[in-house]
Parts: structure tokens; sequence; C-alpha cells
């Protein structure tokens, strides 16, 4: 649970988290003004099968492009990238075509955002013994 | 992709009927505000103390304790100010929007800020890469502040200003450009967000450690005093602690908790209370459950007036008399069926009013998709001149004093506020609950427990999770990217048209002032006044006091 970005509103991000690890996720949140590559380093170090950015200040145009590129840059393009918040209208197609699965406005349900996690993470393989 | 559309879609069936009435014949075991405070069914005298002494607990409006406002004549005297938020894009379209909404009829102007001026970052900095003008407007120097107000006059209107790190440098630009209007200083009158203490808690719109900034606002606080004495340099906030989830009851004790470490810092600084505290203003959230937030507000006047007194040895009746400024609950209002939120909004901002507020800010409809459109902002306007004009509300002072209800509700939320008050001073103050992440807990426990309660269907949300339909898309304001360009543009010219020479040497002064003891005021106009922008002189604080990096609790 990324939260990208100079904005500091975090309830959603917060109540979320702790809503997915009531759901049984494990969850790591990174805390505030993290850059793309901050969070995609953490997503790394993690090994993460989602990524959830929570964005409520309109800047979502300049951040998920840079995610995304950073993504495919360290070979995590099976990583699920889904957004919580406030996403206009016309900029909802823009961002599926860059990759982000799902977006989360306000009113969502914590039982829909979790059934869309477990339902689309792509499986890992499993470790080696 | 799930999309906003998609996640309706599940629940299109009709409501069910009506549940049949629980033993005793009502429709749930329990009622609670929506802060979860039991709601009996009746209220009578019983329910106030054996002996009590309506004259002294409550008393008359303008005379100690406050309960019923601080001034005799309430809005007979004078209405509330009528006071929007707003703020978008670059200074030269905010100025439009200002000068349209004074001309539909409000009475005073508040700057929203976008997020790179809120962390002290100009519009071309990397880190502001896709937010500049996203959430407010962009200022970068003092002729962005300049055209913001062009065309109004400084002197003639109170301007609100929600900053808050960066807020002595913004006032310097304030007050530097009302200077250049020919404004008086002793004259204008205006408020200045600036409650650091309240980013560490809920809005986390800090920058640096929170000695340094607590220094900062002592300082503006100090220079107001001396220098600009008709200014509130502080807005004692508690809208953004109730908007990260607080109960009720948190949101008046941390904020006026917060008021009192601010008292106590300044009072240390040497100021004798009275000479600062009729200064201090406060902000309140005017949220949905109406009778919870009326008991909210009449109890901030009393304990107020009582801390002042009684903890502070305030002697002038302006230093303990709680004045405040209100903006109706953001967080309540939904994208689903965004017209049910005029409604919303409507019955807030009238509870705010029977609390007495001195000014009012009420959201638009479109509050959870985008910044207001104007015509989104002008119904918001309406709706205050709707109260004030229509609805008598206004013609007589604190009308429900007197309710048992009300005034149970004001005693409960009083004791209740000395109880946190009693466990923050035992945690060494604000600040070192703070530091205990003792407020934060208290937000993030809150707000997960609404969240159940909403996801169990105990609390209802019309529209989202009851009564859900679908409707038509809203047309909303939409800020492209052509914000961070222009003001870039502006940038560049005035670093190629200043005096280099005199951005270092004030630069320079203010790394020295912010080092020593003296008030950085003096320091920040200097800079202001060579055109240093927001950026350089954030960056200069930043290398002397340091950043904040917090410890995060979910």
């Amino acid at each position: 649970m990324a939260k990208p970005g100079l904005d500091g509103h975090d309830r959603g991000a917060k109540v979320v988290a702790r809503g997915l690890r009531d759901a049984g996720m494990e969850v790591i949140y990174t805390g505030l003004r993290q850059t793309p590559e901050m969070i995609v380093n953490a997503a790394l170090q993690e090994d993460v099968d989602c990524i959830g950015l929570s964005i409520l200040s309109g800047a979502h145009n300049a951040i998920v492009p840079e995610l995304m590129q950073q993504l495919r840059q360290r070979q995590m393009d099976d990583v699920l990238v889904v957004i919580g918040g406030i996403v206009p209208e016309p900029d909802l197609a823009p961002l599926q075509q860059a990759g982000i699965a799902a977006v989360f406005p306000p009113g969502s349900r914590m039982a829909e955002i979790a059934d869309f996690i477990r339902t689309h993470v792509h499986p890992r393989p499993a470790l080696a013994p | 992709m799930a999309s906003s559309t998609d996640t309706r879609a599940p629940k299109a069936l009709p409501s069910q009927a009506a549940p049949l009435p629980a033993p005793g014949g009502e429709r749930a075991a329990e009622f609670t505000t929506i802060s979860g405070v039991p709601v009996n069914r009746l209220y009578t005298a019983a329910d106030l103390p054996p002996n009590f002494d309506f004259e002294r607990e409550v008393g008359r409006p303008g005379e100690p304790p406050y309960v019923r406002g601080i001034h005799a004549t309430g809005y007979r005297g004078r209405l509330w100010t009528m006071r929007q938020f707003s703020g978008f894009a670059t200074p030269e379209e905010t100025n439009e929007r200002y000068r349209f909404l004074l001309s539909q009829g409000q009475t005073g102007l508040s700057v929203a800020f976008d997020l790179p001026t809120l962390m002290g970052y100009d519009s071309d900095d990397p880190m502001s890469a896709g937010e500049v003008g996203k959430c407010g407007v962009a200022i970068d120097s003092i002729e962005d502040m300049e055209r913001l107000f062009q065309g109004i006059r400084l002197d003639q209107v109170t301007t609100s200003m929600t900053i808050n790190s960066p807020a002595a440098v913004i006032w310097a630009m304030f007050l530097v450009a009302a200077e250049r209007q020919g404004a008086d200083w002793k004259r204008i009158s205006g408020t200045l967000q600036n409650d650091i203490l309240k980013e560490y808690i809920a809005q986390k719109e800090y920058i640096f450690p929170p000695a340094p900034s607590m220094r900062l606002v002592v300082d503006t606080i100090e220079f107001g005093a001396r220098e600009v004495p008709r200014f509130n340099p502080v807005s004692i906030s508690g809208y953004h602690i109730r908007e990260a989830g607080s109960t009720a009851l948190q949101e008046l004790a941390f904020t006026l908790r917060d008021g009192m470490e601010y008292v106590e810092w300044t009072l240390r600084r040497g100021l004798p209370v009275d000479e600062f505290a009729p200064r201090l203003s406060f902000f309140f959230n005017a949220h949905s459950d109406f009778f919870e937030e009326i008991a909210k507000y009449r109890a901030a006047r009393k304990l107020w007036h009582t801390v002042m007194t009684e903890r502070y040895g305030a002697q002038n009746p302006r230093s303990t008399a709680l004045r405040f400024h209100t903006q109706t609950a953001g967080v309540s209002l939904t994208a689903q069926q965004p017209y049910n939120n005029l409604t919303r909004v409507a019955l807030q901002a009238l509870a705010a009013v029977l609390g007495g507020t001195q000014s009012l800010h009420t959201n638009s409809l479109d509050e959870a998709l985008a910044l207001p459109t104007a015509e989104a902002a002008t119904l918001a306007l309406r709706t205050q001149q709707i109260i004030a004009h229509e609805t008598g509300v206004a013609n007589t002072v604190d009308p429900l004093g007197g309710s048992y209800f009300v005034e149970k509700g004001t005693l409960d939320m009083e004791q209740g506020a000395l109880d946190y008050f009693r466990r923050i001073d035992a945690m060494g103050g604000m600040v070192g609950a703070i530091e205990q992440g003792f407020p934060q807990r208290e937000i993030a426990d809150a707000s997960y427990r609404y969240q159940q309660a909403l996801e169990r269907g105990e609390k209802i949300m019309v529209g989202v999770n009851e009564f859900v339909s679908d409707e038509p898309r809203l047309p909303t304001l939409y800020i492209d990217e052509s914000a961070r360009e222009r003001q870039a543009a502006k940038l560049q010219a005035l670093r190629a048209r200043r005096s280099r020479d005199a951005v270092a040497s004030t630069l320079a002064a203010l790394r020295g002032a912010a080092q020593g003891e003296h008030n950085t005021m003096p320091a920040l106009l200097d800079c202001v006044r060579a055109s240093c922008t927001v950026g350089e002189v954030c960056n200069t604080l930043r290398e002397v006091f340091g950043d904040y990096t917090e410890t995060a609790i979910t």
C-alpha cells in the first residue's frame, strides 16, 4: 500500500491496509511521500503480489507511467497494480492502457477490493526447495 | 477494469422492507451518533446534573463562559462571514474565481494552495511533477501573490490562507502584496491556518520537525501581535482531525489541546497571554450528526474560556472568547448521487450556524469528484444565503439553548475533553503525545471502527450502502498539466529579471536568522521583496531545520 507524491491524506490508505490484513493478506504500508522508484524498490524487496496506490491529488498522470516503466525495467510486469482514490473520468482509459488493473473510487467496499486482488494476482511459481 | 460504474452494479436491488421493530418498539437495539455515542430516547431535566445552575454553566451570549455565543447580539449584530475555500491551477484563473464569488455575495476570501506550494516546492521542482494547480492554486513568488489578488483591495476584504509548513513565507508574500497595494498592515485582517500540530496528527503536510516548526508558528504570533494586530496568525484546526476519522469529541479535545500547546510555547517566548490570545482562532468541522456538532461548538467555547482563565490567567475577555470558522465535512460527501450532497451540506451548515460559527465554508456537490465548478461553488454559497435570509434561524441567539438534549450533549463533550486533556498532559503535552503516536492512534482506530460500521450496514450512507441507484455523470472541473508549464515559464522570467545578489544575500540572512533566536519574519519579508521563490526559501529552511519523517501508524 503506497502513498505516492506529496499528498499526506492517508485515511483511505490506512483503513484499506487494515481491512486487507483483516481479510488475510499481508500488507506493507510504505508511508508518505513515496516516489515511483521508492515504491518499486519496496515492492521488489518485499516480493509483493500487488501494489495499491492511494492517489487523491490528481497526480496520477505523472506517477503511473513512471511507476509502470520502473516495474517493466525490473521485470516486475506480473505485479498487479491497483489505484484507490479520485481519478477523473477522462483519465480512466489511459490508466487502464498503462497497466492499472482497477481504480477503486470513493464508496468502494473492502470486500470488493479484497476479492478483486485475490482473483487477479498472478500465481507465483513455488520456490525451489 | 473496475470503474465507477462497475462498483455500483452489484447492488441494484430495491431497498429491503423496513425491519421488524426490536423489543420495546424501536427500530434498533441501540441508537448512536455518527461518532458512536449512545443517544437516549428522551432527554429531560433529570438528565442534567442535580442543582444544575444554568446561569453559571451556560449563561448568556456575550458573557463568560460563552456557551451561548461570544456576542450578545449574535447574528442579529452581524451574520457569519461567507468564506468559500477556493483555488486551482494558476493565480490568474483563481483570481477570476475570487472576483466571481465576491460578485455572488461571498463576504470573505479563502485561499486553497496546491500541494507543491503547501510542501514548499516551486512549480518547476521535480517533486512537483503532476501536482501543480491540481488541489489548489500554485504560488511560487510575490508576483503570483499579487496576481492572485489583482483588482481586490486587501484592506477591504479579509483573507484566510490555508497554509501550514510554509505559512510564514506565504504570509510574508501576502503582507508584501498588501503593502504594494498601499494597504496598512495595522488595518488588514485575515487568518493564517498555520497549525502545524494538526499536520503531525492528521493532515501530514509537515516539512520540518516539530520544534523548529513550533518556533516558526510562535514567530508569526509574535510578529502579528506587534505589526499586524488585526490578523489571526493561527487557525487552530479540528477539521482535518475529523476528516482523518476522529470522533466529534476527539476533534474537540485535540484541537483545544493544540491551542493550549500554542499558548504555552508563546508564553515561553515571553509574550503576556493577553497580548496574543485574542488573535488565536479556531476551525471546526460541521459533520452530519446534527445535534452532536452543536453540542461540540458550545462545549468548545465553554472549555476555552475555562482553560484560558484558570490555566493561563487571561484577563482580557477577548483572550477567552473562542472564535471559529467552520467547513462542512468533505468526507461525508459522496461520488454516488452527488446531488444528495446539496442536502447534506445544507444540514451541516445549519448545524454550524446553530452552533454560532463566525465564518463558514460550504462544500460543493462535486466535492468527491473534483475541485468545484463555478456553478457548484455558487450553489454552495446560495445554501448559506438561504439559511441566513430565509430560515429565520439568525433572528435569535443560540435558539437551541435550554434544550435538555443539547445542554446534556454540551456537558458530556466538556467532560470528555477534560479527560483527554488530563491524558495528554500526562504524556508531556501535545508534542509529547504526538511523539508517542497517541492522537494518531485514536484517529486510526476511530476511522477503522466507522468503516467497519459502514461495511456492516450499521451506519448508512445514502446512495452508497443503501438506496443505491444509477445516475448520469456530472460535468466536473478538469485541471490539466498546463498550469505547471505556465508557472515554469513565469519562474524562468522571474529568475532572469531579479537581482541575483539580492536573492543570495537575503537567503543568507534568512539562514542566519533561522539558525539563531531572532524572529524570522523580517528576514522572510526581505527574501520576498527580493523575489525569492517559495522553494528557495523553504529549501534554505530545510537546510537549517531538517526534514521530518513520521512513524506510520495503521
